[in-house]
């Protein structure tokens, strides 16, 4: 494993890399030059299987992050490609060339975060969400909560029960009476001073 | 057929009258005469036939309804492959947008007397997905509901005990789900057209 990443890295320049077991690791590419590398990777170094695409919304630092799995069958081996991509505008090449399987996820991706593959066939059309008109409903700042109390009418009476409470009651019943006392007088005097405030 | 032929033939040779009626559906009045009405109850609770359709993971339970360890073809129940010949929508669990425009197009396509048997918490109050952005939270603003059975997920025995129910209800000639939409056919509507964004279906096909 640290044979191919050192010569990922003379190569294509890994910005980070982290071995996570000996036959699963990360590295972390740029990228202009990640299609290029994934390319490598697959002809080269024999990782030939796509295990998935997969995105995550990093909206603290302001990014995408795209991540290909691949596997090796002979090493019984992976290796996983991370690209960060700025989320003011997020596009990204496209891999439908080498694994026709891409293109479904990045069907995916482009409906649920936004995060464009110009040239994937069909990339535009609705996969899952027909005739959604709202943001992509993966990213941070969609508040699903909130659109769905406006949108599915929901049913009154809905009532949560959190098991910890309820132990505790059953077990430490004078100590949990105390314990959630100190957090209602805590709770009211911060409300208040924050009214005062 | 190539792309292009069939593009052809959906732009000029398809006529969407030739394929279903969208004349706006009628009450079914109940037969007036008390016994025979009472026959033709009896004989229509004895005789459910489930439309073979699974929109959630309450289809799971389906399977072994129908085989041999709870078989419930005893009962008169049966699986039917298309909406013509069923009379009973399982609605089993959860509903995404996309599976309910589906929904409603078999609904709409099974003859009277047709009923709806919602299945688990989430067409109760959206169960666990009650803050998904794509699944909806109640079933009857969109669908008539017969029965419910709740439960996450309602076994087998849950789901024979509320036949049993839609029974009773038929036999009392209590079951008016499918003349309730009728009557309410504009409310249905509106709150199908206001989740169901791209509607391109017919108001009502049969």
């Amino acid at each position: 494993m640290e044979g191919i990443l050192n010569r990922l890295d003379q190569k294509f320049y890994v910005q980070a890399r982290y071995v996570q077991r000996p036959n699963l690791a990360f590295v972390t590419l740029k990228k202009n030059v990640a299609v290029q590398a994934i390319t490598y990777l697959r002809d080269v170094e024999g990782f030939r299987h796509l295990v998935m695409i997969s995105a995550v919304d990093y909206i603290e630092q302001n990014m995408f992050q795209l991540t290909y799995i691949l596997h090796n069958y002979q090493l019984h081996s992976d290796i996983a490609v991370r690209v960060e991509l700025d989320r003011e505008n997020p596009v990204m090449d496209s891999l439908h060339h080498l694994w026709a399987a891409a293109q479904v996820y990045q069907r995916e991706i482009k409906e649920m975060f936004g995060i464009d593959f110009p040239g994937s066939p069909r990339v535009d059309e609705p996969m899952i969400l027909e005739g959604w008109d709202n943001i992509p409903p993966m990213r941070k700042e969609f508040d699903t909560k909130k659109y769905s109390e406006e949108t599915y009418f929901p049913r009154e009476g809905r009532a949560s029960c959190d098991p910890v409470k309820i132990m505790e009651k059953k077990l430490y019943r004078v100590e949990a009476e105390v314990k959630y006392e100190i957090k209602r007088v805590v709770r009211d005097n911060r409300n208040k001073s924050a009214d005062a405030n | 057929m190539e792309d292009k032929e069939i593009k052809n033939v959906m732009d000029e040779g398809f006529k969407p009258e030739d394929y279903f009626c969208d004349a706006r559906p009628k009450v079914v009045t109940p037969v007036a005469n008390k016994f025979v009405r009472k026959f033709y109850n009896w004989a229509q609770a004895n005789s459910l036939w489930i439309l073979a359709f699974g929109t959630g993971c309450g289809s799971i339970e389906l399977p072994p309804l129908y085989t041999a360890r709870y078989d419930v073809s005893r009962f008169g129940i049966f699986p039917r492959p298309t909406p013509r010949q069923a009379g009973v929508f399982i609605i089993s669990g959860y509903l995404s947008v996309k599976t309910l425009k589906r929904v409603i197009r078999s609904y709409e396509q099974m003859q009277n007397p047709k009923f709806v048997l919602g299945l688990g918490s989430c067409t109760v109050n959206g169960g666990m997905y009650f803050d998904s952005y794509n699944t909806i939270n109640r079933l009857d603003y969109y669908l008539p509901v017969d029965v419910y059975i709740a439960g996450c997920m309602p076994r087998p025995e849950a789901l024979i005990a509320g036949f049993n129910e839609l029974k009773k209800l038929i036999k009392e000639g209590r079951a008016e789900g499918a003349n309730k939409y009728v009557e309410n056919l504009d409310w249905y509507k509106a709150n199908q057209k206001k989740i169901i964004k791209d509607w391109d279906l017919p108001e009502y096909n049969w």
